[in-house]
């Protein structure tokens, strides 16, 4: 018979004030995709400045929530504030006030392919400041060089290798200096190598940027190197959070079996 | 028997909310179009798209058009009808009905499939959430030069189909025809009403405004992957020209027998 585990409560589940809290607050959020119901009243506190790593299956909602955050999808049932504000009601252009404070590396990068790399980079700053070209141009060489990607500039995105596109989609992430950083899956179906290489410069960016960082991965070796915090989502709900030495030495048998890669225990296999 | 009412009143009630987010689509469009000027280099590119991409088939197509019509005017006439009416037939035929409703089914359906494969690739990897996550609207950005590239370019191909193909007529009726030059111009000047090439012009310019409204709003409602992609594009182009004929429909009778006919 299959055993099944009493989901404790996450230690950060006494959220402060929400609209004064200087951080996210992600309170109650359900959705649902037809039948399937991916989050089931998701808690979840970002701390300004840390990294978090939101761990666990494919499957279970870590890029939904992420998407949740910057209102790219509309939760069932919560609610999500950033900085005090209610991102999930907030208006057009306050909302996109409060993106123009988000980087959000993508999966597969979302490089926009009829544009040139620096197009790429500078579209931002071109839509929203009035910089000159040469300067958008000089600010969008600027990152791809903290990328590694210098010379990378006049390519299209299908000229560059996986690992490129991550980077230069990092590249265009930080251009407008964003105060939190988004990453879905950084390091997702790269050879350990150019892996290593992101999660360098996720760490060396909030050291520099002092930017907040949400990772959603299940690459445990990155997600043990860049966390300051972790939270486990299974089933629809955050089921643990806590530092990576908590993680480390939790009894907690979800976390357990994730982190040790098993197939049998209360995760299930398929 | 219940199965089949309840999915024809599936699709009824697809069809009416599809219309309706459509609408809502076009609202947000027009609303944007005061960063037209702003949007200017995106908007002539697209107009590039469409005048140039489309030359070769748009001469290939009027040179015939225009060619076959002679041709069938010909055959009808022959025995009733004076040859001085040739060129009479074919400017009218060509200037009220083929010109705008071939361009936008042969011009449309490309640009069309173009603007739903384009946006549509862009949705299903994630570029559309990349702009939104950037603070820029994609209906700014993507959807209000892809339209009013359309709306202003379709009527020029247009005008441009409608002189190639009268050209053709005219070569059609002179070299194989047996019809003599003098009188195919002669039976152009007569009957000549500002209004048919007019008419002509309105039609395409609404004919603009659907193809593009159906190749975008598919492509940015585009679900799933590459099959997505292939599914949207395909409905976008037989929505496209399902609406260009039931609008020229309409539009004959608003333009023709209302309008025109009271001016």
């Amino acid at each position: 018979m299959q055993q099944t585990w009493d989901i404790p409560p996450p230690p950060d589940q006494r959220a402060p004030d929400p609209a004064t809290f200087n951080g996210i607050v992600v309170e109650g959020v359900s959705k649902s995709f037809g039948p399937k119901k991916v989050l089931d009243g998701t808690d979840l506190l970002i701390h300004k400045g840390e990294t978090l790593v939101i761990i666990g299956r494919s499957g279970e909602g870590k890029s939904v929530l992420l998407k949740h955050i910057v209102r790219l999808l509309e939760p069932d049932a919560g609610r999500i504030w950033a900085e005090g504000h209610e991102v999930s009601a907030l208006e057009h252009g306050p909302l996109m006030d409060l993106r123009k404070r988000f980087g959000f590396l993508f999966q597969g990068a979302a490089l926009f392919d009829s544009m040139s790399i620096c197009k790429n980079i500078g579209l931002m700053l071109e839509e929203h400041t009035d910089w000159p070209r040469r300067r958008i141009r000089e600010r969008a060489c600027e990152c791809l060089r903290q990328v590694g990607l210098e010379g990378a500039e006049d390519k299209l995105p299908s000229e560059l290798s996986g690992g490129m596109k991550k980077r230069a989609g990092l590249a265009r992430a930080i251009v407008m200096e964003p105060q939190y950083i988004l990453y879905d899956e950084p390091t997702t179906g790269l050879d350990p190598i150019t892996s290593d290489a992101i999660n360098d410069l996720i760490i060396q960016l909030q050291k520099e940027l002092g930017v907040t960082s949400i990772v959603v991965t299940h690459d445990m070796p990155s997600a043990f190197k860049i966390a300051d915090r972790m939270a486990m989502l299974s089933r629809g709900r955050i089921v643990f959070t806590g530092t990576v030495d908590e993680v480390r030495t939790t009894t907690h048998p979800m976390v357990r079996q994730f982190i040790e890669g098993r197939s049998h225990g209360p995760l299930g296999a398929f | 028997m219940k199965t089949i009412l309840a999915a024809i009143g599936r699709a009824v009630i697809e069809g009416l909310s599809g219309a309706g987010r459509g609408l809502l689509l076009l609202r947000a469009i027009v609303l944007q179009t005061h960063h037209a000027w702003r949007m200017r280099r995106e908007i002539a590119e697209q107009m590039q798209v469409i005048a140039i991409g489309s030359l070769p088939l748009v001469i290939v197509t009027s040179i015939f058009v225009g060619a076959v019509t002679a041709v069938q005017a010909v055959y009808q006439m022959q025995a009733y009808v004076p040859m001085k009416f040739l060129g009479t037939v074919i400017s009218k035929s060509v200037f009220i009905e083929l010109g705008p409703v071939l361009m936008a089914l042969v011009v449309g359906s490309r640009l069309c499939a173009n603007y739903a494969a384009e946006l549509g690739t862009m949705k299903v990897t994630e570029q559309l959430d990349a702009m939104n996550i950037m603070a820029i609207d994609p209906v700014r950005y993507l959807a209000m030069p892809r339209f009013w590239a359309a709306v202003l370019m379709i009527p020029v191909v247009t005008v441009f189909c409608d002189a190639i193909a009268i050209l053709g007529g005219y070569v059609a009726s002179v070299m194989t025809l047996d019809v003599s030059s003098g009188v195919f111009i002669e039976g152009l000047q007569m009957f000549y009403k500002h209004s048919d090439l007019l008419g002509g012009l309105i039609k395409s310019f609404v004919f603009g405004g659907i193809i593009a409204m159906s190749g975008i709003y598919f492509g940015m409602n585009t679900k799933g992957g590459a099959e997505g992609v292939g599914r949207s594009t395909m409905t976008a182009v037989v929505g496209s020209c399902l609406s260009v004929l039931v609008g020229d429909y309409l539009l004959a009778i608003v333009l023709f027998q209302i309008v025109f006919e009271k001016t």
